[in-house]
């Protein structure tokens, strides 16, 4: 974890549950996050992510601990201005739908004052100008989305919530929408995402949070999160034409081998198993064509922290 | 500071009002109020051959008798949905992300509100005396017309106010309309049967004189009522209730105190809840 310098921290959370009757949603939360980082939060449905989010904008107080956003309480009203600073993509969001695009935006533009020239730029960027004459009730999902993105980024936010920002938009689209942010994020913008996967921000994650059940699983950059994970690593070795069982017993019986077949088997080793591994496979000379190693993906590495906390 | 409040609150109600404009609610209103009002004002001047009083102070007794209903009404329709609406449908959540805080919420829908009952009833009302003037009538008694006019405003106000508690004290809107309806009953219907039902069967004996003007005082419509009724000279006669009003001791300070007094402690009572609620 980050936590070096307290003045750096856009947000910091301390201890904070929350409670709703007997339920709880979330669980001695602690993190702080840094000027630019880009947190991605992730979970299945109910791990607490919008909950989370919710706390942070204000919406919600915290049954117990304390947080700050931009060095306030974000439930406090001293920190109404600013919010100016501030945008937020809701999960399914929902407009007045009597209103046209350009009337929803221009709403809240007035609200954050921003002019009309930057609602129509924003219109245009997220590919929205055509049917801004539209009323919002006519919108598709995808449209809708989108409508919401433009809306979260009126006043060039420094902080960006946004909750599973990409349900719903093809893949152009999300591809453009992550460009949008990156722009965002070069200029130093803060952004917390939200996400069911971790192959959705993968690149642009500064740090992960898993949450389970309203607890922190696991924290980290991707690299940490295998650290932590120590999952096996897979080698794809391909050989001669019918030289597969061959090569494999040469390998010897306490290599896990899998998928054999004619010219290729898999097997998998620990990380630090792997070299010498390697250099075993290599010294079987011409018979071993090629070698992949497979780095664990991304869904073994979620899969382990949601199996880890149940044991 | 980059949006002072006031922009704020112009922009809610500017949201409102453009609301109460596409979807032809000020227009239907406008329709309604007005028709009613040359109906009444045709009907009023048919027998003034008998009565003293001018066209128009006739026409401010029949017309305000129905406002007593009507506009309770309109300003409920207006008001039960703003609240727990947005809360239903989600746009209450991304709004209260945006420098906007919750007072304002609810003080620029009331301004948007009230702007609409605003243009209701002065261009229903007002546009029917126009009318009613180019066709003949004299304009003698006007200020009692006017009188009415902002009155019927206040009592818009009142229901408006009374919506807005209702609507954030719910969970569901089908709740919201229901108890709108409720409400309404028990402001412009209810209280004042079982008012004259006790005073029937108590003949006298436990409720006096000063009990009942302060039970009547007490309700916002019975308020509107007096103040209508036994204000204006002219229209008090009209109404056979000469100087009953000055005689109990309400000015119409008093009453239009009394109808305010309904506004702002609904208001109060809406953003109190409103305040401490987590969306």
């Amino acid at each position: 974890m980050i936590n070096s310098d307290a003045e750096n921290n856009v947000i910091s959370l301390h201890g904070v549950t929350k409670t709703y009757g007997n339920q709880t949603v979330l669980r001695d939360i602690n993190f702080n996050v840094q000027s630019g980082e880009c947190i991605v939060l992730v979970g299945h449905n109910g791990a607490g992510k919008t909950s989370l989010m919710k706390l942070m904008l204000g919406l919600t107080r915290p049954t117990s601990g304390r947080l700050e956003v931009l060095g306030q309480n974000p439930a406090f009203s001293a920190a109404v201005a600013q919010r100016l600073a501030l945008g937020y993509l809701p999960e399914s969001v929902a407009f007045y739908e009597a209103m046209t695009g350009h009337e929803v935006l221009m709403f809240y533009a007035q609200l954050k004052g921003s002019s009309e020239s930057e609602c129509e730029n924003l219109l245009e960027l997220v590919g929205l100008g055509d049917a801004a004459k539209r009323r919002v009730g006519t919108y598709s999902k995808g449209m809708r989305q989108r409508l919401g993105l433009a809306q979260a980024m009126l006043g060039y936010p420094q902080l960006l919530f946004l909750d599973e920002p990409t349900t719903g938009l093809d893949p152009i689209l999300r591809q453009h929408f992550y460009e949008l942010i990156d722009e965002l994020q070069n200029e130093g913008a803060t952004s917390i995402i939200s996400s069911h996967s971790l192959h959705e921000v993968e690149a642009r994650a500064s740090r992960f949070v898993i949450l389970k059940n309203g607890d922190i699983v696991a924290m980290g950059s991707l690299d940490e999160l295998y650290q932590q994970a120590i999952l096996p690593v897979r080698l794809k070795i391909s050989v001669a034409e019918g030289q597969a069982s061959r090569v494999a017993e040469r390998l010897g019986s306490d290599v896990n081998i899998m998928h054999i077949n004619n010219k290729s088997f898999h097997l998998s080793c620990l990380n630090n198993e792997k070299m010498p591994l390697i250099r075993h496979i290599s010294s079987l000379g011409e018979d071993v064509k090629d070698m992949q190693i497979m780095p664990p993906r991304l869904d073994e590495l979620y899969a382990h922290f949601m199996r880890g906390s149940e044991q | 500071m980059k949006n002072p409040s006031v922009k704020i609150l112009w922009v809610l109600a500017q949201k409102e009002l453009r609301d109460g404009l596409r979807n032809r609610w000020i227009g239907a209103a406008i329709l309604l109020l007005g028709t009613l009002a040359i109906a009444l004002s045709l009907l009023g001047s048919a027998p003034t051959g008998s009565v003293r009083a001018s066209d128009l102070d006739i026409t401010v007794i029949s017309l305000s008798s129905l406002s007593v209903y009507l506009i309770p009404l309109i300003a409920l329709m207006l008001s039960f949905d703003a609240l727990v609406g947005e809360f239903e449908r989600g746009t209450m959540m991304l709004l209260l992300t945006y420098p906007v805080s919750r007072w304002q919420v609810i003080m620029g829908k009331f301004l948007g509100h009230v702007l609409i009952l605003f243009i209701a009833i002065f261009v229903g009302y007002g546009g029917a005396i126009l009318i009613m003037v180019m066709l003949g009538s004299s304009l003698e008694g006007w200020q009692a017309y006017l009188a009415m006019m902002f009155s019927s405003l206040l009592l818009g106000a009142v229901f408006i106010a009374l919506g807005y508690l209702l609507s954030v004290l719910v969970k569901e809107r089908a709740t919201a309309a229901g108890s709108a309806i409720g409400l309404w009953l028990v402001f412009v219907v209810l209280y004042d049967l079982v008012l004259f039902g006790a005073l029937l069967l108590d003949e006298g004996q436990k409720i006096g004189q000063q009990l009942f003007t302060t039970l009547m005082l007490i309700s916002p419509t019975d308020s509107y009522r007096i103040f209508n009724l036994s204000l204006f000279e002219g229209v008090s006669d009209a109404a056979g209730i000469a100087g009953l009003a000055s005689e109990a001791g309400m000015s119409s300070s008093l009453l239009t105190g009394v109808m305010s007094l309904w506004v702002i402690v609904p208001l109060v009572m809406t953003l109190f809840v409103f305040q401490r609620r987590e969306l």
